[in-house]
């Protein structure tokens, strides 16, 4: 039946390829070292891989290069369509977190790319880090389509289209070294600037020893912090953050002892207590804001230790900070 | 506290579950297991409160407070006055 009066043309179905070229792999350098983080955008709607039919499986991803680059590098010689959402540049999981991976904008780009006339079928195969964002069962009601969860990670997409059932292992959610080393970056990009002007300020207050003591508590945090997350003692980040700071604090602790055998008993111990007061402090605040980076921290264990450590962390560091401003008049 | 995570918001009501086993499949933290044709709660700590079961339960038999774990987040809320933190990672 032709509609008339209604302009219905055919939207437009963009190519792609399971291969990445050097152009992708640099955009993901930059996305990584946080250049223009924003900005790693793919057009939203509809994309074929290969020489899909009618019949072919139908993926919907996030309009984030790393998103999309992940699905589609994954999906080498398998013929099928990717739908594109926009999530605003953001990724799957991020995005469905935010809504913008949602019910609605499902509904309104499988509506967009007329994708009911594109294929046979009427199922949609979801990254199931997106579930946090789509209800199912509304996705069916609204477009006839039903919606698959496939596994957590895209590399063992091949393996589920075998038979269409994810193991527990593709269920869960892990978070090995390798996916805390790749977050490293962005973090230091971000820290960089304030860690180089509390250097310079320390640098007035107590010298080059404090500056290091400033640049050591923050490398603390956010590289040493991630690498060995799984292997500090105790459950909570706060807590595991004051550990590892405590470890950085204490070559700075018996620096005075050493370098400066002349001074008063009080005056090496005092010096000794600014560092184990304030660099542990400085530590623990990164440790705790990496809860967000995480794939496990829960909302309400993130706010009980808010208030339980924060108050410790802001006390701890002031207290130092302080200590440090009286030694220039007593020294 | 020793660990901030042992307790979360997560209920579940088996009495309303008709065992279609998508909380199982959502789950990126293994909570829930099918037992026989209900789904059973078998970790609940371990859950991180993102919500994907309650979205997605048609029954309506699982509540949890959904929401960002993250200190950065909650943290920029409190200083900007705002009630609800929402994750500001671009």
């Amino acid at each position: 039946m032709i509609e008339i009066g209604s302009i219905s043309s055919a939207p437009q179905i963009h190519r792609s390829t399971s291969r990445l070229s050097p152009a992708n792999r640099w955009d993901h350098f930059l996305a990584r070292v946080g250049v223009r983080r924003s900005q790693h955008r793919v057009e939203p709607g509809l994309y074929a891989l290969g020489n899909p039919t009618p019949d072919s499986p139908v993926f919907v991803s996030a309009n984030y290069t790393l998103s999309f680059d992940a699905l589609r590098s994954s999906l080498p010689g398998i013929d099928g369509y990717i739908l594109v959402l926009d999530t605003k540049g953001v990724n799957v999981w991020c995005a469905a977190g935010k809504g913008t991976f949602g019910t609605d904008e499902v509904v309104t780009r499988v509506m967009a790319t007329h994708l009911k006339d594109v294929v046979s079928h009427r199922k949609l195969i979801l990254p199931q880090l997106g579930a946090p964002g789509v209800a199912a069962h509304e996705v069916k009601k609204r477009t006839g389509f039903w919606v698959e969860y496939g596994p957590v990670r895209a590399a063992d997409l091949p393996e589920y289209l075998k038979t269409h059932k994810a193991t527990p292992r593709m269920r869960q959610v892990e978070f090995p070294l390798r996916d805390r080393l790749v977050l490293i970056p962005v973090d230091l990009t971000q820290v960089f600037l304030p860690m180089l002007a509390a250097a310079i300020v320390l640098y007035f207050i107590g010298g080059w020893v404090s500056s290091l003591a400033a640049i050591a508590a923050v490398l603390t945090g956010t590289v040493l912090f991630p690498i060995l997350l799984p292997w500090i003692p105790t459950h909570n980040f706060s807590t595991k953050g004051f550990l590892l700071g405590l470890l950085a604090a204490l070559p700075f602790a018996l620096a005075p002892f050493l370098r400066h055998p002349d001074w008063t008993w009080y005056h090496k111990t005092g010096q000794a207590l600014e560092f184990l007061l304030a660099i542990p402090a400085v530590t623990a605040f990164i440790a705790l804001n990496f809860t967000g980076s995480t794939t496990f921290t829960s909302r309400s264990g993130v706010r009980r230790e808010m208030f339980a450590y924060i108050p410790a962390m802001a006390w701890t560091f002031g207290t130092g900070i302080l200590l440090a401003v009286v030694f220039i008049f007593v020294r | 506290m020793l660990n901030a995570y042992l307790e979360n918001t997560l209920v579940y009501d088996s009495a309303l579950c008709n065992g279609c086993g998508v909380c199982v499949e959502v789950c990126p933290h293994t909570v829930f297991e099918m037992d026989g044709r209900l789904a059973r709660l078998v970790q609940p700590q371990k859950c991180m409160e993102c919500g994907a079961c309650q979205l997605n339960c048609i029954q309506g038999a699982i509540r949890v407070e959904s929401g960002v774990g993250c200190a950065s987040a909650m943290i920029q809320a409190a200083l900007k006055g705002q009630k609800e933190a929402e994750c500001s990672c671009n």
